[in-house]
């Protein structure tokens, strides 16, 4: 039966019409959600943790798929755009990480906060801008969310502060959001994350030392992707248990090529901060499919056969549509073919196939910022003023 | 008749004939004090933090009888972590807050310099112009008595040195109040480099200085003495130098107009042209070193403008001498600008 309604939706499709009776088709057929056994994360001074079984909507599931998707999508362009020499400079992409950036933002409200370091893109996009906006920052063009003058690490949005390249410092930074979130006394937390080589940095333990002693309402958050740039996690660390690093920070171990694990596991942290026990530590296990940046191959400090081998049992995208097919929640052709949000079929992939490419042609025409604008926002809320060019009578005018 | 109105009329003549309130005399420590407590009255949103700043009262005592009258939410005291603290004051600010995060010197600032300048004063132009730093950092800066070369530097130049910061070092009570209140109300990442030595020292305050709203505008230099024979360019403790170098030539017929700046950066440089289109010589004080100084950067800026045809001698610099700070006395009076290097160096320019 299945097989023959996929058959008639194929056919019909050809047409584009009748988009209501296509959605009834579809859907009739689905389950609306189904209840999926998540890995039991390792815990640090915790007497639990977060559930081991949860519920994915049908709606949640396409949501998640579609995201990532889109994630994936854009990192692979943003590498093609890299090799075609339109994005330049430094260009860390995040494939394969796609799991923590949403599954993290499907544990959090968008009123709470979030800071990262330079691998930003995926999260740039969960907190809520749009693939346009990123790619045309990454070609340094002014219709770029910071208009040019940020590129791949510095970009901002509503609650997300960067985009940082200072390994490390974004750490402080987020503790100083908490500090504001518990201030202002709104029941909001910031999610601060850092890698597994910024796990060593010093300020880092300062930061745990504050947010513990003053109770602040901070997710520490080390994305442990196994290697910071060319050094494994073994030859960096001489205690790998990241979740374990906060000492007197209670924390969890999570698996974050699953986008389920990572959201219970936010949610669970989230209201732990919300209780006003003060910080808590997560680690996410993941894996970069990329090499550090594009100018790093990926391929001298570990195997290929490793890449392979995470691409084929553990990559986040192929693990929720598996779990989606097998459970009804959709079918793979389904998961080609998008109901709910847009009313008519279409293909998730190839929707966000089109996005992609459209937004990488925008980030390609849009022309550059205008030189005027060299000396702009230096300065918040002033009035215009000089600035001086390369030599004394080069002047750019400042406004802010 | 006659007599009543020589009663009024001797009434009102009375009147022009009353003696001025005894002059009020406020410590650069206590005006700093009242302009941060008037500030973080003000506005919810401002807060202190840093070592000692709250139950010890301050490490210098400027931050006095604060925590006892805001409490902990607002005066918090910090665990030994400059990069740590300096960076939750960063994000404080980038989340909507008001900071002022104390450096017990800076010094130490230098452990959380990458927060200052990468944090705080790069952001709002990485970010077109999306994400504002509204935070100030303040403390002692350069030189203090018998404290060596690790408690020594001074600062001006290299935060003087980026785009994004202000830049602001006060001498007086007035100056310190009034910048230390425009430092807290402008969205921008502030640098306060104050002068442990110039603490206790009492300065009459002006009328409008008792005001709640008394700002000083960034980025304004004033004349503290006018002059007619040379222009004297300096900032923090030398100014009181300069002055007083000024009053010894003034005896000998040498008139020096004394300016201080008030604010690093951005730099007044309008008021030293006008200054030196006037007098025709230049010579800037600072206690800081001399290679790539604060000295260094005027007479650049001069030698590009309209000024440096006005010149009838080469500008000259006073600093700090070129090595760290020394312990003993006789050393470390040597290391720092006094007052007769300071008249050496106006007499040379001026050929007398």
């Amino acid at each position: 039966m299945r097989k023959m309604l996929a058959a008639v939706s194929r056919v019909l499709s050809g047409a584009s019409q009748k988009p209501a009776s296509r959605v009834l088709v579809a859907s009739r057929n689905f389950a609306n959600d189904a209840t999926f056994e998540i890995k039991k994360c390792d815990l640090h001074r915790l007497e639990e943790g977060p559930p081991v079984t949860t519920v994915l909507t049908r709606e949640d599931g396409l949501k998640y798929y579609r995201m990532m998707q889109t994630v994936r999508r854009m990192e692979l362009k943003a590498d093609q755009l890299y090799k075609q020499k339109i994005i330049r400079g430094f260009c860390h992409l995040c494939d394969g990480q796609e799991a923590c950036c949403v599954g993290l933002e499907a544990g959090i409200n968008p009123t709470d906060h979030l800071i990262t370091a330079y691998r930003a893109h995926g999260f740039t996009f969960t907190r809520g801008l749009s693939v346009r906006e990123i790619l045309a920052e990454l070609t340094g063009r002014k219709g770029g969310c910071a208009k040019g003058k940020g590129g791949s690490m510095h970009m901002y949005a509503k609650n997300f502060y960067g985009g940082n390249g200072i390994v490390g410092a974004q750490v402080p930074l987020g503790a100083g959001i908490a500090l504001a979130c518990k201030y202002n006394g709104k029941d909001e937390v910031c999610l601060t994350l850092y890698g597994d080589g910024a796990a060593n940095q010093g300020q880092i333990f300062e930061a745990y030392n504050m947010a513990a002693l003053w109770k602040l309402p901070c997710i520490f958050i080390c994305e442990n992707n196994r290697y910071g740039m060319g050094t494994s996690v073994e030859r960096a660390a001489a205690s790998t248990d990241y979740y374990k690093r906060g000492d007197f920070i209670p924390g969890l171990r999570v698996d974050g090529m699953d986008i389920l694990c990572v959201r219970e596991a936010t949610r669970f942290a989230a209201a732990y901060c919300r209780s006003g026990k003060g910080p808590i530590l997560m680690e996410l296990q993941t894996y970069r499919y990329h090499g550090h940046s594009m100018s790093d191959p990926g391929v001298s400090y570990r195997t290929r056969e490793e890449i392979q081998e995470v691409r084929s049992k553990s990559d986040p995208i192929m693990l929720l549509k598996d779990r989606m097919v097998n459970s009804n929640l959709a079918s793979v052709e389904e998961l080609k073919v998008q109901s709910l949000v847009h009313g008519g079929l279409k293909e998730i992939d190839v929707e966000v196939r089109k996005e992609i490419e459209d937004a990488a042609q925008f980030a390609t025409a849009d022309p550059e910022p205008p030189l005027e604008e060299l000396g702009y926002h230096i300065y918040s809320s002033d009035p215009p003023f000089e600035v001086r060019g390369a030599n004394q009578w080069i002047k750019f005018k400042s406004v802010s | 008749m006659a007599a009543v109105s020589g009663l009024v009329s001797g009434l009102l003549k009375r009147r022009f004939h009353w003696t001025a309130p005894a002059a009020l005399q406020v410590t650069v420590r206590d005006a700093i004090n009242q302009g941060m407590d008037e500030e973080l009255e003000r506005d919810e949103k401002v807060f202190l933090l840093g070592e000692e700043v709250a139950q010890y009262d301050g490490a210098y005592k400027v931050s006095r009888g604060l925590w006892k009258k805001y409490g902990d939410k607002r005066i918090i005291d910090t665990p030994i972590s400059e990069m740590g603290f300096a960076g939750i004051a960063v994000g404080a600010a980038m989340a909507g807050l008001r900071p002022i995060c104390e450096f017990m010197t800076f010094n130490f600032s230098m452990q959380a310099i990458d927060q200052v300048i990468n944090s705080a004063a790069k952001t709002y132009y990485m970010s077109g112009g999306l994400q504002p730093v509204p935070i100030v950092f303040r403390g002692p800066n350069g030189a203090s008595a018998g404290v060596a070369a690790q408690h020594s530097q001074c600062f001006a130049a290299w935060y003087g040195h980026c785009p994004g910061l202000k830049v602001v070092s006060p001498w007086n009570s007035e100056d310190a109040k009034g910048l230390i209140k425009s430092a807290i109300r402008d969205n921008n990442p502030v640098v306060v480099l104050e002068n442990e030595l110039m603490y206790g020292v009492p300065f009459e305050f002006p009328p409008e200085a008792q005001s709640k709203d008394f700002l000083i505008p960034i980025g304004k230099a004033k004349i503290e003495r006018q002059g007619t024979h040379i222009t004297v360019v300096s900032h923090s403790r030398p100014v009181g130098h300069c002055l007083e170098a000024a009053a010894v030539l003034s005896k000998e017929g040498v008139e020096c107009e004394v300016i201080n700046m008030r604010t690093i950066r951005p730099m007044d440089m309008e008021t030293i042209e006008a200054s030196v289109m006037k007098t025709n010589h230049l010579v800037t004080v600072e206690g800081g070193w001399p290679q790539f100084g604060v000295g260094a950067e005027i007479c650049a800026r001069i030698m590009e403008g309209p000024a440096f045809n006005f010149l009838d001698a080469p500008a000259v610099r006073v600093t700090g001498a070129d090595v760290p700070m020394p312990y003993a006395k006789i050393l470390e009076d040597n290391s720092i600008p006094q007052v007769k290097d300071i008249i050496f160096a106006i007499k040379k320019t001026l050929n007398i």
